[in-house]
């Protein structure tokens, strides 16, 4: 059981920062995550595109903010469960909460933050009919064990880096990789591209462009898939079946958990600490509404700030807080550094 | 409706038809247009807040228009979308002006 005092859910920009928020309140931070590194769209959909509205960076790059986020948390050790989408959650009697994951792992904390965005990325999976018949008999959307493909005729059907990639790697494990793609052009790296064609020249890659995989065929299993180019429809046989058409971000469980949701988002009780309708649970960023509610990146700081103070109150009824400057206060890490304002130095002028 | 306004006809994903007015002055695209007359529910179109990067707002063009061209961006997107068609669109990447008047779209499914 992993035991922390916030619990995060999402590591996009709000989560990370709320690790820094929290960590100036010697509150220390986890957060969940369903993709397999932080950043959550930032990382995951724009990482090289400009952001122009952080105050005081008139142009940053997303990627490069959330390296700066990681290197501006990085003093407050905060821990991260990745690759794996906060499933359920369990209230305690004393207030607190269980998280747990899709896999298992389990997380104990007095305060649940969620900062999700637009939810969880899923695999975007392609409308074909009966495909969800076939998931995990012989249809998967994620690559998890390429050793499943050993010796096996596998056909994969996409345009980007993960399609392009995944058909250069399994070219020395599976018998047979076969790409589908519905244009001749390709959007991945250009490495990758250069690396597919000379796969293609030497017949270790079929190249089937600009097609479309249209049906699955198999009885309980998947022995083959349709495949539809200029009108004409094939049908090839494989062992798997593997769509790589990037992810979405779903909702998803959250939505399960009793909180209150309005327009696809958690909507929040009030703009003074963004708590959701379960005392203990906030919502921050993305993911929640109100009145008047912007989904900026610049708002989801304010806001993981502002919740960082009732969450401490929350934690320690009893004590009082008063909020310091960074600049008056420094920043003290759990790695034992400390930053400070370097002293003034007071010299007489005689 | 202003002199500056552009009449657009748009068939939500429920096949219901809604007549709205645009201001063409805004820098606003035809993806902003649909949220912002919430004909789609919120979170499920415009997801990536309209760089070309997500299908979500796909929509088909209905009338005759003769729209600015398909950019590089849009159509690899396009290449990857679902129940995309021959008059498919990315509507975040259709700006609002003078020539889009009477337009008529139907919004994409959602994927």
């Amino acid at each position: 059981m992993i035991k922390t005092d916030i619990l995060i859910i999402g590591a996009g920009p709000t989560g990370l920062f709320t690790v820094f928020e929290a960590g100036l309140l010697k509150l220390k931070c986890h957060l969940i995550d369903a993709l397999a590194q932080p950043g959550g769209q930032c990382s995951e959909i724009y990482p090289k595109k400009p952001i122009y509205d952080i105050p005081a960076f008139p142009e940053i790059l997303a990627g490069d903010l959330v390296d700066n986020l990681m290197k501006q948390i990085d003093p407050f050790q905060p821990g991260f469960t990745l690759g794996e989408r906060a499933q359920s959650i369990q209230p305690q009697d004393d207030g607190s909460f269980i998280v747990t994951t899709n896999k298992g792992t389990k997380h104990h904390a007095p305060i649940v933050a969620i900062a999700g965005g637009l939810g969880s990325f899923e695999p975007r999976k392609p409308p074909i009919p009966n495909i969800a018949d076939f998931e995990d008999k012989g249809v998967e959307y994620i690559i998890r064990d390429p050793e499943l493909y050993r010796r096996k005729d596998v056909i994969i059907a996409g345009g980007g880096d993960s399609a392009l990639d995944w058909s250069i790697f399994l070219t020395d494990i599976a018998s047979s990789v076969t790409l589908v793609h519905r244009r001749n052009e390709f959007r991945g790296a250009l490495d990758s591209v250069e690396k597919v064609q000379q796969l293609k020249n030497q017949g270790k890659i079929e190249l089937i462009t600009p097609a479309e995989v249209v049906g699955i065929i198999g009885e309980n299993k998947l022995s083959g898939v349709s495949i539809k180019q200029a009108e004409v429809v094939i049908e090839k046989s494989c062992d798997h079946f593997i769509p790589l058409f990037g992810l979405a971000p779903k909702l998803g469980p959250i939505a399960d958990w009793g909180l209150e949701i309005e327009k696809n988002a958690i909507k929040v009780d009030n703009t003074l600490d963004y708590q959701t309708n379960i005392p203990g649970i906030y919502a921050i960023g993305d993911v929640n509404t109100y009145p008047g509610k912007l989904k900026l990146i610049l708002c989801g700081f304010h806001e993981a700030t502002l919740m960082c103070q009732s969450a401490y109150k929350r934690i320690f009824p009893n004590k009082r807080h008063v909020m310091k400057y960074t600049t008056v206060g420094g920043v003290e890490g759990f790695d034992g550094t400390k930053k400070q304002a370097p002293k003034a130095v007071v010299k007489a002028i005689n | 409706m202003e002199d500056k306004d552009v009449l657009i006809h748009i068939t939500d994903r429920d096949g219901v038809s809604h007549q709205v007015n645009s201001p063409t002055d805004m820098n606003l695209n035809l993806m902003e247009v649909i949220r912002l007359y919430e004909l789609a529910p919120e979170g499920t179109l415009g997801v990536c807040g309209g760089m070309a990067m997500c299908a979500s707002c796909q929509c088909y063009i209905v009338s005759n228009h003769h729209l600015q061209d398909i950019g590089d961006d849009e159509s690899a997107m396009l290449s990857e979308a679902f129940n995309v068609l021959e008059n498919s669109r990315l509507s975040c990447q259709i700006p609002i002006d003078t020539s889009v008047d009477g337009l008529k779209i139907t919004i994409a499914p959602q994927e």
